[in-house]
């Protein structure tokens, strides 16, 4: 009895830790950086200057890179998720392609990003352009697209498949009108959950040598570009404690990012769930 | 005769959208096939240069300078410092935490606690570098005065903090897959639910939780901003965690940061490195995505 009490007590010591941690975290960068978040910080570029320098062409580069990220992961992520869950189960293929996911989504992404620097950037000739950063960010990102968009079409009942056969669908009509629907809420969380992950990736970018001194806002995507990130990494290694701060804010700005992509996904799967009923 | 034929193009449909989903999910082969093509060609041109034996057997790292050297040692080590800080965090912390939620935390608690320790998973890793490097360092300087700038050890309780979720989630994964009926015969033999839980859940969970441990490590070894901002660019071959050194992730950024022309010794260098990488956290994956399949394979 004793024994269970100290179990408990240190376990929650631990996770109460933890979670003092991350207020810590975000204590100090609100503190340090709250200060520096104005209408010009967004709109300004990067300067020698903390005081003058903003954050616009990392912000715009951030949405170019993760726009076009999306529109090539998540077409090609939910299709091959879709094959491995209700077409290909059982084969030999489809045994060595879920084995091999299964390692990629455990590969460092910085491995990723010498991938995009041979492949994209050198093999291909896209240079360090937007579409290079799309590309390695897309191939870094499938892994998790498949793996939880399998995991939602997972959740939907057999039965709806089998009702939708006997009335005489074909697969695609079924998986197309019965499943995808369903499986929807799961799918759009897990699409937006991937997505975050790609918006705060540094390292594979950094590699493929996203610049980390812009002072332009990409126009296309053979364009140059820096990211969020990368623009805070900038600041944070220089020696200046003013660029500290302007670091901060940059965090901030980051973390507003993805909370509101979260509050996005949360309504969007709420919403769809009252929709179907 | 219309319907027929409406009929034959929808099989044709059907074949096409299926192999349309096949070439889709195959390509994901062909991504690990392009990381190893691309790690394979640059490595093996930067060992006509470098001896493989002097590449991981020596204890010097200068690519930069110009007396060059190119033993890979200094990095791995501290790699291996970081890491094992890290771990010496996330392991027993995560464990503890993924008992407590399993066995002990009313269910309530635990939809509760659950999704606010996985936050710690989804804060960019820029933004644990910049808690390292701003916050962690200056607070144990206070009690470390020898402590420098750039150490293993802030940035090493921070990814210890980074994975702690990941080890917390799929151990307690495992914790709960252990049939309810080995903890009642427990109990009906008199066993507390401590006794219960370490004698029995725990042990018979064994290799899943060893399956999250060295993926654990797996992310550790591969973890590169934190180092990149809060561990410094000192290729060290030391065990001293109060000292600035460098990882192999944080080598990768350096060079990249700086103005190296592609097909020189100095770039190949990060493939060289990366391969290493590639083949650490590869051999650590696979092991634990074995003892993961295996642990599945004992209860179902």
């Amino acid at each position: 009895m004793f024994g269970d009490l100290l179990l408990q007590t240190m376990a929650i010591l631990i996770i109460l830790l933890a979670l003092m941690a991350l207020g810590a975290l975000l204590v100090d960068v609100f503190s340090d950086g709250f200060g520096r978040l104005s209408w010009a910080f967004l709109t300004s570029f990067p300067s020698r200057r903390a005081s003058d320098a903003g954050i616009y062409p990392a912000l715009i580069g951030t949405i170019f890179v993760i726009g076009l990220t999306a529109l090539v992961a998540v077409p090609v992520g939910i299709a091959s998720a879709i094959y491995l869950e209700e077409y290909g189960t059982g084969g030999r293929w489809s045994r060595l392609i879920e084995i091999n996911i299964a390692n990629l989504a455990g590969v460092p992404s910085i491995i990723y990003g010498l991938l995009g620097l041979g492949l994209f950037v050198r093999t291909l000739g896209f240079g360090r352009s937007v579409m290079a950063g799309s590309g390695t960010l897309a191939l870094l990102v499938l892994p998790v697209v498949i793996l939880s968009t399998r995991e939602a079409l997972r959740t939907v009942p057999f039965t709806i498949r089998e009702a939708s056969y006997a009335l005489g669908a074909t697969k695609w009509q079924t998986v197309w009108h019965q499943v995808l629907p369903v499986a929807m809420p799961g799918i759009l969380t897990g699409l937006i959950f991937a997505l975050s992950r790609a918006i705060g990736e540094t390292a594979p970018l950094i590699t493929i040598g996203a610049l980390t001194y812009v002072p332009f806002a990409p126009d296309g995507v053979w364009s140059p570009f820096t990211v969020l990130p990368i623009q805070i990494f900038n600041w944070l290694s220089r020696p200046q404690a003013a660029f500290a701060q302007n670091a901060s804010a940059g965090i901030i700005v980051l973390l507003l990012v993805l909370l509101g992509m979260n509050a996005v996904a949360i309504t969007l799967r709420d919403r769809y769930r009252r929709f179907r009923g | 005769m219309a319907m027929r034929l409406s009929n034959r193009i929808r099989r044709r449909a059907e074949t096409v959208i299926e192999c349309v989903l096949f070439l889709c999910a195959a390509g994901s082969v062909l991504i690990t096939a392009g990381i190893i093509a691309v790690l394979v060609m640059e490595t093996a041109a930067f060992l006509r240069d470098v001896s493989i034996v002097e590449f991981l057997t020596g204890t010097n790292w200068t690519p930069l300078f110009s007396d060059k050297h190119f033993g890979v040692l200094p990095l791995v080590a501290g790699t291996a410092l970081v890491s094992a800080i890290a771990m010496a965090i996330a392991l027993p912390a995560g464990l503890l935490s993924a008992i407590y939620l399993s066995e002990y935390a009313p269910s309530r608690v635990r939809r509760v606690l659950k999704p606010t320790l996985e936050l710690l998973a989804g804060v960019p890793t820029v933004v644990y570098g910049y808690f390292a490097l701003l916050f962690v360092t200056p607070l144990l300087q206070q009690w470390i005065p020898s402590l420098s700038g750039f150490n293993a050890l802030a940035p090493g309780l921070v990814m210890g903090l980074m994975i702690l979720p990941l080890v917390s989630s799929l151990s307690e994964d495992a914790l709960h897959a252990v049939p309810d009926g080995l903890r009642e015969a427990a109990f009906a033999l008199g066993s507390t639910r401590m006794q219960t839980t370490l004698r029995v859940v725990v042990p018979a969970a064994v290799s899943g939780i060893a399956a999250s441990f060295i993926l654990g490590i797996s992310r550790a070894i591969g973890e590169t901003m934190i180092v990149a901002v809060a561990a410094g660019q000192q290729p060290r071959l030391t065990a001293n965690p109060l000292v600035p050194v460098e990882t192999m992730t944080a080598y990768i950024v350096q060079v990249s940061l700086g103005d190296t022309p592609a097909g020189t010794l100095e770039y190949r260098t990060i493939f060289a490195v990366g391969m290493l990488l590639f083949i650490m956290t590869f051999t650590l994956n696979v092991v634990s995505n074995w003892l993961r399949q295996r642990f599945k394979g004992m209860y179902s």
